[in-house]
């Protein structure tokens, strides 16, 4: 056990400094624009004083360094400083979306996850059915889709009939059952982007050990195919499939923008898009750091839960 | 019904372009050539099918298309009737001739945008790999930083600081991309800087620009065109993306992702007008992938 807490620490400790780069990154990108911020977010239209409003509230006035140690410092302690646009704090704009945000993507997992790996292991199954090339194709083709194309053609079918609201209102006194009916549709077209991928890895993982002699082996003993996915070759398919289903899980976090866009759901995205457009700067630096956190998080998990599956992967050298 | 019956006709448009695009591929083929058209997935010989007639119609776009790029030609949101086949948009555009130019627009941006990309990143990726030591560290690092972050965040990090044109989304999404582009490239030419000819030409004398392009480009191209082809879906896709939230190309340009965008309120009326943009960036993607998978699996030598 000792080792597995070992590993974990080691992890945390690189997710940290993981972390510290990104928000280097985040920060200095600002510092890559040449000539002055302020006037290049207000245009040149802008006069003097108001200017330098700006310069003192972005704190343009100090070096590099130090706005650097004043905006980490006061991220830690859950400051990220002013919106530009509407003048309130980030923290307060940004604290019920993210809620909002996280319900959808686990939403999404939820319904994706449970599928792509029934999917994975029925195509496993009877690879080289109709079922196995007709779910090939279909991936492709989901993987080409825009998500603003699948989240209309939904609306289209789904929503047009008066089934599924094509708009989300949530407020903080909306029930936990009215949620789950509002956000099924943006739930739903996260859930068809993200499957077919997972499903596509987790198919090819299993095959990919079932040419193994262990596997001939337990078939030889006469074990039915069913069993012998998932009693053999499923176990050891884990690593890669919690590999992939991280890796998806992180694309929602970016497919959420997009998604929430469509259906006008409050969540941090579309905070991000509306801040985008206005040029807040600090409000974008912010849901950036969020979602960027977010992404590590994911990878340090499936990292982690990945190497515990599999005993070797514990004691490489 | 109608779900059930525009279904069976794509089918049959999918077998018939597919079809007929291997047959027409393999009769025009050069002999030593023919056996790998006739072999060659129905998937794939649509896939090149599509990208032709896309090409063709970026090209051509002032001849086919009925009207001009951003011309008012009558009301707003008329349905569709002759002359405007396909309706109008919200300002009373002819939609036909916005979703013929788009192709011009649209797939042109992203093109141009992959090409910088993959200029930049294999040069920066082989580079890397053949001088290695602190040079590789560094870029390799540097590389890394950038990549810990999801691409379309960034994307719209790096739209905030430098604002929104059409010049600013290339360069931004090149940039993101191209640092995929260099992992790629690095890891392709690690393989290839050890080997005794890379050696030999450098004893020759060769310089280091010389090496890149003729030694070790030639050697790893493969993998690379395919994973142009990976690339320019992705890029094409984030393009769209942006358009379609309204910070990528903006009108009077007519771009698919901003089509969407604008003709959206119709989807709720039960119009499939503004799904048409969304479906040619579907297509095209789709047909893409499906030739490079294809060529993928060539390459690869499997057989299964």
């Amino acid at each position: 056990m000792t080792d597995i807490w070992r590993m974990i620490a080691r992890r945390l400790l690189l997710g940290l400094l993981t972390l510290f780069v990104i928000s280097l990154v985040i920060f200095g990108a600002t510092e890559l624009l040449p000539g002055d911020l302020a006037r290049e977010l207000l245009g040149q239209s802008a006069t003097e004083e108001t200017l330098a409003a700006l310069r003192e509230q972005l704190g343009l006035n100090d070096p590099a360094p130090v706005r650097y140690w004043n905006w980490l410092t006061g991220v830690l302690q859950g400051d990220f400083g002013v919106s530009m646009a509407t003048q309130k704090p980030i923290s307060e704009l940004v604290g019920a979306r993210l809620g909002n945000t996280l319900f959808l993507a686990l939403y999404a997992a939820a319904l994706s996850v449970p599928l792509s790996l029934l999917l994975g292991v029925l195509a496993a199954l009877w690879r080289n059915s109709i079922f196995d090339r007709a779910s090939n194709a279909m991936a492709l083709t989901s993987i080409s889709f825009p998500e603003f194309f699948v989240a209309y053609i939904l609306v289209l079918f789904l929503a047009q009939t008066g089934i599924f609201p094509s708009m989300v209102r949530i407020t903080a006194a909306t029930t936990f059952g009215d949620r789950i009916y509002m956000a099924f549709l943006p739930a739903l077209t996260l859930t068809l982007v993200v499957t077919a991928h997972m499903m596509r890895m987790t198919r090819a993982a299993i095959i990919n050990l079932l040419a193994s002699p262990y596997i001939e082996m337990a078939r030889l003993k006469g074990m039915s195919p069913l069993r012998v996915v998932l009693r053999h070759a499923v176990p050891n398919a884990l690593a890669p499939i919690i590999n992939v289903v991280a890796l998806n899980l992180a694309y929602l976090i970016t497919g959420v923008v997009v998604v929430e866009v469509v259906f006008v759901y409050p969540g941090l995205g579309q905070l991000m898009v509306d801040a985008v457009t206005n040029r807040d700067i600090a409000v974008v630096q912010a849901i950036a750091l969020i979602f960027a956190a977010a992404y590590v998080l994911l990878n340090l998990i499936a990292d982690v839960l990945s190497t515990i599956t599999n005993p070797r992967l514990m004691h490489r050298r | 019904m109608t779900m059930l019956l525009s279904l069976i006709i794509g089918l049959g448009l999918f077998f018939a372009i597919g079809w007929s695009s291997r047959l027409a591929m393999h009769a025009v083929a050069p002999a030593q050539h023919k056996p790998i058209y006739r072999d060659m997935p129905l998937t794939a010989a649509f896939g090149i099918a599509v990208i032709l007639i896309y090409v063709l119609v970026a090209t051509l776009a002032p001849l086919i298309a009925p009207f001009g790029e951003g011309e008012v030609v009558g009301d707003q949101y008329l349905p569709w009737a002759a002359p405007y086949h396909l309706g109008t948009d919200k300002l009373g555009r002819d939609m036909l001739t916005r979703l013929i130019y788009g192709a011009r627009n649209t797939v042109g941006i992203a093109f141009a945008t992959t090409a910088l990309a993959f200029v930049v990143g294999s040069i920066l990726g082989i580079w890397a790999a053949l001088q290695g030591g602190w040079v590789d560290q560094v870029l390799s690092r540097f590389v890394d930083a950038l990549m810990a972050i999801p691409a379309l965040i960034f994307s719209l990090l790096l739209l905030t600081i430098f604002g929104t044109s059409v010049l600013t989304l290339i360069l931004v999404i090149a940039a993101v991309d191209a640092t995929r582009v260099y992992r790629l490239a690095r890891s392709v030419s690690q393989g290839i800087v050890v080997m005794d000819y890379i050696e030999a030409a450098r004893l020759r004398g060769e310089g280091t620009w010389r090496l890149i392009r003729r030694e070790i480009l030639p050697n790893a191209m493969a993998p690379l065109v395919a994973e142009f082809g990976l690339r320019f879906c992705f890029v094409f896709l984030a393009i769209s993306a942006l358009s379609f939230l309204g910070l990528g190309i903006k009108p009077p340009t007519a771009d698919w992702g901003s089509m969407v965008r604008e003709n959206a309120t119709l989807i709720t009326f039960g119009d499939i007008t503004p799904l048409l943009p969304a479906g040619a960036i579907a297509l095209l993607t789709v047909a893409v992938n499906f030739v490079v998978d294809w060529q993928l699996h060539r390459a690869s030598g499997l057989k299964e």
